[in-house]
């Protein structure tokens, strides 16, 4: 069964077949066989990550080495892939839910051109490719090519429809803040490659020990700058909302389910860099809360179906970073796995709300469709209630994991922790009630062609449907039951050095568990109670004044941006180009020469004035000279 | 011998292209002979030994200069890179027509010969012969065949580089007269043992004709103008290729023979290689032409590559030795998509044109890949070498390393807008009518991209090619 590790490569490879295949017949080839390329590739792979996944549940794990990538003095960076517990469950979501996405966007893309269509199942393979290149990565710089090869795929994916300025704007700027965050992994990677000499996990954590505090919170503080910028989190969580421009599918996959979790994934990975750094580990936990509550807060006065959904998965990713920050490790991934199953759920019934509309994506103007699409309507409310944290649905465990150890850390976290878990509730179901419950408020043509989406969507949102109420169960806390937690099981030799360094008595006692946890679970029933009634029946349908316009319009931090960032950079930018090069550097060469070719002027009178001539002239003579003094001598 | 043979194929074929007076003849006679070229040069790169890499032969004995050639690893690459160059100039403005193109071919090839003979000259007289004979037809090139304001901007070119060169022919000559040999032959010019105040004067010599060669701030305001007026043929030839010259004469002639100076003014030089990366960048930012654009992402990268090369170290030098190929392969890719779009449209002007991706598709993916290139995407060449650089760089001094590095930033800034102006959005009166690239310009960009990705995905055959170079140089350094 060990062998079996060996074979890993095949997990990447065939995406990036797909993309091949895909990507250069897109001229030749016909859609099915498009569709079939691009979704058969994703389930082999998913099949063998399967089969990976049950060798590593049974207790294998290893570095597969492919090639050397660089090697330049000391230095060595081999090709490897790390196959273990935290990866294997990475690779399971990665091919599972983006096979469900890939089936799902066959139907949703089925009005795009045969060329089109059949780019957008290679820029989605190479997607998965460079995902599962991040996750498999046993060091970071091959993590690195992942983590940049996603905001390539991303990029390209948000300005897929590439004829909209606006389109493309987003997708510029999406790439933009990610580099900038890329330059925080990177300079992480090149202190780590000083300190330790390697940048191989192995290698790097075994010797975390010896390294001074400081020099860990530097290094792991430059890695949290790369999260934020991936998994859009203060200060560079703006370009998340913006990708939404993005086909749907692609916002469910990557911008959901995935991608951006790759930040928490990463910061999984170097839990031991982050137990030793105490500090970092602050800044983690409170860059984390404050996202989740800046982001619920926009997220109640928005009225687009998708900018709802972008802004609760920055808020659902701030709880991701919170967990990380107080050291609940488990609860983080465990969070990625649920919200993987509920937000991909809620973004593809968004999306087939965005179908049956003809593209209309303003909740103002929806109402009463759960009449017209019954299954849209029934996996759309579990998605909801699942995110809402009510048990025994999935976003309930995962959440109350990392809100218990939370509280454990400092009660003040528990307090806006479980605001925000109420915000997300009362947003959540303002748009449920939106957009299923009342009258209908669109155009009448739009009503007339209201229908349930085919098969190949609405399968895709019953089986995330079931895995966003079931996939809980995995991580079944104590109070419950003793070792029905088999998520942590599983993931325990990945957090077991950190474990060893936080000898941590289990604080919390059960009674005052389930007290938390029913606070939690109640609050945010009266805010779903509450949204329902309000919005069932009076949608809001007026243009919002006071502190609500401020989050209507998102705080204004876009706005601030481009004032201390992007309208200064602009000017220096024009200053140096006609400022300094022109009038200064240049104006100063510029004098030199008119002296000269004063002179020259003079010297001229003495000549005939073809400078060009003679140049040529003593070139050809000197070649002469010297090949004569070749043959000669 | 085949030292020899890369220089005298490109001068004999040279001086026989001035008299085919037929367009089409001198056009396929030009390929001919740059693909022969090419074929030594892989030739060199399997036959390694010391027959075939030297050649030295009595010159000008009473002057203690001798015409010596050798091919290190260095030079094997060098030289690689610019025989594949030239084939890929030729095919790629196959279409263009000169006055006069016999003129045209054959000054391109002596150019070539002059650039083959700075890479393989062992001896410091005939490295600035070479030096000058690259040179020299760059310059006629630009003067006769060049845009509107090409008589000015050659003029600049030609008092900044000729004033360089002039410099450094004193100071060869005065390196000459100080050594006890009295020769010019490189390796008794590494065994002098020069004072400190001898190495200070020398190295300001030498330095500035190698600074304007490259160029890095603030000795670059020619480059531009001149990128930008010249034939993009030339202009492929002095970016691609004649850049590589200041790099490889400061890692062959400056570094080895003045360290000392080198060291004590590294941090002045690398403060302003710096310092010209952001303020490159930021003017890229701002253009709004092509060809300019180009230029000064061009001058932000080898602001790095000098930095990196003064800082010293292996990792770091690793880095510039492979970063010299690849952004040769690279920014030739940039140019022979900026020649296809002027020659389609007529203009460079980004906001001139928009939406070609819908009329060229093909073209629009191969530029978005050496696009990414250009940015140093993971999986592309120029990642491999600028991580190289950057953790050399960071290795010096962590400070310069992080202001390097929001040029990383700036280029995805510039490099996205352009693809964006140019072929993302609708189309308009300019590009409606636009077609998609033919089989011949395809198949010269999949050239660029395989290598593009070769040299991304398994960079290990060219590191080791380059290897004894760096650790050769190092150890001078130490």
């Amino acid at each position: 069964m060990n062998n079996v590790l060996n074979y890993i490569w095949l997990v990447p490879l065939l995406p990036l077949v797909g993309f091949l295949i895909n990507g250069l017949g897109r001229n030749f080839l016909s859609k099915t066989l498009v569709s079939i390329i691009g979704c058969g590739v994703l389930l082999i792979s998913f099949a063998v990550s399967v089969y990976i996944f049950m060798s590593v549940k049974s207790g294998n794990h290893e570095v597969v080495k492919l090639f050397d990538f660089i090697s330049a003095g000391t230095l060595s960076i081999p090709f490897e892939f790390q196959v273990d517990a935290l990866s294997s469950l990475f690779l399971l979501i990665i091919t599972g839910v983006g096979f469900l996405i890939h089936l799902y966007s066959t139907a949703y893309m089925h009005e795009e051109s045969n060329a089109h269509f059949a780019r957008y199942f290679a820029y989605l393979n190479l997607f998965i490719f460079s995902m599962l290149l991040l996750v498999l990565g046993g060091n970071y710089v091959i993590m690195f090519i992942g983590w940049e090869g996603v905001g390539l795929c991303s990029y390209l994916l948000i300005g897929y429809w590439f004829k909209n300025t606006d389109y493309n704007n987003a997708a510029r700027k999406a790439f933009i803040m990610n580099r900038i965050g890329d330059l925080g992994f990177l300079l992480a990677v090149f202190w780590m490659i000083q300190q330790f000499g390697s940048t191989s996990f192995g290698e790097v954590f075994s010797k975390a020990n010896g390294i001074s505090v400081a020099v860990l919170t530097g290094i792991t503080l430059l890695l949290f700058v790369g999260a934020t910028g991936k998994s859009a989190q203060i200060p560079l969580y703006t370009w998340l909302p913006d990708a939404m421009a993005g086909p749907t599918p692609v916002s469910a996959l990557i911008h959901a389910a995935t991608m951006v979790t790759a930040g928490i994934y990463m910061i999984a990975r170097s839990n031991v860099l982050y137990t030793l750094a105490p500090v970092s580990q602050s800044v983690v936990a409170i860059v984390g809360l404050a996202t989740a509550i800046l982001a619920a807060t926009i997220a109640i006065k928005q009225n687009d179906i998708k900018k709802v959904l972008a802004y609760s998965t920055v808020s659902q990713l701030g709880y991701m970073f919170l967990g990380l920050g107080v050291g609940a490790y488990t609860g983080a991934v465990f969070h990625v796995m649920t919200h993987a199953f509920f937000k991909a759920l809620l973004f593809l019934g968004a999306g087939s709300v965005i179908h049956a509309m003809h593209h209309e994506q303003d909740i103002r103007n929806m109402g009463g469709l759960k009449k017209k699409l019954p299954v849209t309507h029934l996996t759309f409310l579990l998605g909801c209630i699942a995110i809402a944290g009510i048990p025994p649905f999935s976003g309930f465990f995962s959440k109350d994991e990392i809100l218990a150890a939370a509280y454990e850390a400092s009660p003040v976290y528990w307090i806006i922790g479980v605001a925000g878990a109420m915000m997300t509730a009362f947003y959540m179901f303002r748009l449920y009630a939106s957009t299923f419950l009342g009258t209908f408020r669109g155009t009448e043509k739009q009503e007339h062609h209201l229908h349930e989406s085919p098969a190949a969507m609405t399968i895709p949102l019953i089986v995330l449907a079931v895995l966003a109420v079931m996939g809980g169960l995995v991580g079944i806390p104590k109070v419950f039951a003793e070792n029905a937690h088999s998520l942590e099981h599983f993931l325990s030799p990945i957090f077991a050095q950190s474990e060893e360094l936080v000898k941590k008595e289990h604080a919390l006692d059960h009674t005052k568990e389930i007290g938390l946890m029913a606070a939690s679970v109640i609050l945010a029933l009266i805010a779903i109670v509450y949204a329902v009634n309000r919005f069932s029946k009076k949608p809001e349908l007026q243009e919002a004044e006071g502190l609500g316009k401020v989050l209507a319009n998102k705080w204004y931090v876009d706005e601030l941006y481009d004032a201390i960032i992007g309208k200064p950079l602009k000017a220096i930018s024009t200053f140096f180009n006609n400022v300094i090069e022109k009038s200064g550097i240049d104006g100063f060469v510029n004098g030199i020469g008119v002296g000269v070719q004063y002179a020259s002027r003079q010297l001229r009178l003495l000549q005939s004035g073809q400078v060009g001539s003679y140049i040529l002239l003593m070139v050809l003579g000197t070649i002469i000279l010297m090949i004569v003094q070749l043959f000669v001598s | 011998m085949l030292a020899l043979l890369l220089i005298l194929i490109p001068l004999i074929t040279g001086v026989v292209a001035f008299f085919i007076k037929n367009e089409k003849s001198v056009k396929t006679w030009a390929l001919v002979a740059s693909l022969a070229t090419l074929v030594v040069s892989i030739w060199s790169l399997i036959h390694q030994d010391n027959y075939h890499s030297v050649y030295s032969k009595e010159w000008l004995p009473d002057l203690g200069s001798s015409f010596s050639l050798g091919l290190d690893g260095m030079g094997r690459m060098l030289t690689l890179l610019t025989a594949i160059a030239f084939p890929v100039i030729f095919v790629a403005t196959n279409k263009s027509t000169y006055k006069d193109s016999n003129q045209f071919y054959g000054l391109m090839l002596l150019s070539l010969t002059g650039l083959m003979g700075v890479f393989l000259a062992t001896d410091l007289l005939l490295f600035y012969f070479f030096w000058e004979l690259a040179l020299v037809p760059a310059y006629f090139l630009c003067s006769k065949w060049g845009g509107e304001r090409r008589i000015p901007v050659t003029f600049k070119f030609f008092v900044y580089t000729f004033l360089g060169s002039l410099i450094m022919l004193i100071g060869i000559l005065y390196l000459y007269f100080i050594n006890p040999d009295k020769s010019f032959s490189l390796s008794s010019i590494y065994k002098i043992q020069l004072t400190d105040r001898a190495q200070d004067i020398l190295f300001w010599m030498f330095f500035p004709a190698f600074a304007i060669k490259m160029p890095i701030f603030p000795f670059h305001t020619w480059q531009p103008d001149t990128y930008e007026q010249s034939p993009t043929a030339t202009t492929m030839v002095l970016s691609g290729i004649m850049v590589k010259m200041g790099l490889f004469a400061v890692i062959r002639w400056l570094l080895p023979v003045f360290p000392k100076t080198a060291h004590q003014y590294d941090n002045i030089i690398i403060g302003f290689s710096v310092v010209g990366m952001i303020y490159a960048s930021c003017i890229a930012m701002v253009q709004d032409d092509l060809k300019r654009l180009v230029a000064y992402s061009s001058i932000a990268h080898i602001g790095l590559m000098c930095a990196t090369l003064f800082a010293g170290n292996s990792t770091g030098t690793q880095g510039v030795m492979i970063q010299m190929f690849n952004h040769g392969i690279n920014i030739i890719g940039l140019w022979v998509v900026v020649e296809l779009i002027e020659r389609q449209f007529g203009t460079r002007k980004m906001s001139e044109l928009g939406g070609i991706a819908q009329k060229a598709p093909v073209l629009a993916m191969l530029l978005v890949i050496v696009a990414l290139a250009n940015v140093a995407l993971p999986l592309t060449n120029a990642f491999v070498g600028e991580f190289l650089m950057f953790s050399g760089l960071y290795h010096f001094n962590v400070w310069y390393a992080v202001i390097a590095g929001i040029s990383i930033i700036l280029a995805a800034i510039y490099t996205l807008n352009m693809i964006q102006k140019v072929f993302y959005g609708n189309t308009n009166r300019v590009t409606e009518n636009g077609v998609d690239i033919n089989w011949n310009e395809k198949l010269i960009l999949s050239v660029v991209v395989i290598l593009i990705f070769s040299m991304g995905i398994y960079p290990k055959p060219m590191i080791e090619l380059t290897q004894a170079s760096v650790d050769s140089l190092v150890g001078v350094f130490k």
